[in-house]
């Protein structure tokens, strides 16, 4: 029987190098996984691979010397402990995403709920290319955002709050950008300097500071053959909806504008850098 | 400024970093009682950026940042819990 490797791929078994062997890539949310799925990866890499398993530059995880006359066993042996395979090929991958604001100090957004939204919405949709997600908490940027088709990363939007200020000064030194002053007791912010690292209300003692959590977006980033840093183009903004808006666009546009193998920023330099920028700041200015 | 508090204890990290400047502020901390006021020395930049916050996620209240103009601050801490 002819194996069909395109299928294989587009369920997470990547061809080894060794003739009827193939890694195994599973299904990772967020880079999170339970003790109980451990528990069933643990069990099928001793049982049926070579006792390891490989971490992947993107929080995946792969199960490597799989045998192809196993795929059936292992695959109902792992559903077990629910866990399933990934994808390859062209069609939306794992969203990746640092711990956030669930556990993180640092965190702004809850990057982990935000990724299995993502995930639950767009994992493994069939598109002419590959497409990636990324989601940081902070502009800490563990996640590397920037890499991805669509990188967000989480902020604080910041409002001083004059009332239980007990002008200490701390949120003026923990700001790194310098757009913090305190003139007469009071806090100045100068918001063209802020970059919603919300560092001045994690600081703060005296809960003066009123926080708004948003993203900040990138589109075309990539980092393999070719590298492109993924460019901001509309301003810091709050809501899923409005998110989700400008993330819907921009695969129908990759699904549209796309040619087999292509990446986000191939389709946006063949279109045009600005027509692309004027087409998300549209949907980004659509009422909510 | 500082004469505003009634400083119980001082403790001075100018002389190591981070995260050593946490932790001789935190065992400064944990030898006081609650309600005890403590000054912390310290110096401009990552201390002055980081040490705050760290007391703050220690559940301590931050009174006071004292601006000394030389290039060190001196952070002015209430101690909540025993």
């Amino acid at each position: 029987m002819a194996v069909d490797y395109a299928a294989l791929k587009k369920g997470g078994w990547m061809r080894q190098k060794q003739k009827g062997k193939f890694a195994l890539r599973i299904h990772v949310v967020g880079g999170t996984l339970t003790s109980k799925q451990l528990e069933g990866i643990q069990k099928v890499a001793a049982k049926y691979g070579k006792g390891y398993v490989h971490l992947t530059a993107r929080q995946s995880l792969e199960i490597p010397w799989m045998d192809e006359k196993d795929i059936e066993a292992i695959k109902k042996d792992l559903a077990e402990y629910e866990v399933y395979p990934s994808v390859c090929g062209p069609r939306v991958r794992t969203t990746t995403a640092c711990q956030g604001s669930s556990t993180c100090p640092s965190g702004c957004i809850d990057t982990q709920a935000l990724a299995a939204k993502i995930d639950e919405r767009y994992f493994a949709k069939e598109l002419p290319g590959k497409f990636k997600f990324g989601v940081t908490g902070c502009r800490n940027n563990c996640l590397k955002t920037e890499e991805n088709d669509i990188g967000i990363k989480g902020g604080l939007r910041v409002k001083w709050l004059e009332d239980p200020c007990i002008s200490c000064g701390v949120c003026v030194k923990a700001c790194r950008e310098n757009a913090l002053s305190m003139v007469d007791g009071k806090i100045v912010l100068d918001e063209s300097k802020c970059t919603y690292c919300g560092r001045c209300a994690k600081s703060c003692s005296a809960d003066a500071w009123e926080t708004h959590p948003g993203y900040t977006v990138s589109w075309g980033g990539l980092f393999g053959n070719h590298i492109h840093r993924g460019n901001e183009i509309v301003p810091f903004f709050e809501g899923d909806d409005r998110l989700f808006r400008l993330c819907d666009a921009t695969i129908d546009f990759f699904a549209k504008n796309a040619k087999p193998g292509d990446r986000l920023q191939f389709v946006i330099d063949r279109y045009g850098q600005e027509k692309f920028n004027e087409m998300i700041r549209k949907v980004f200015e659509e009422e909510q | 400024m500082a004469e505003e508090f009634k400083i119980d204890e001082t403790v001075d990290i100018t002389n190591v970093v981070c995260p050593v400047t946490f932790v001789k502020t935190k065992v400064a901390l944990e030898e006081m009682d609650d309600g005890q006021i403590l000054s912390v020395h310290m110096k401009d930049g990552e201390p002055v950026q980081n040490v705050p916050r760290s007391v703050k996620e220690e559940g301590h209240k931050i009174l006071k940042l004292i601006d000394n103009g030389d290039g060190t601050y001196d952070l002015i801490v209430r101690k909540v819990g025993d």
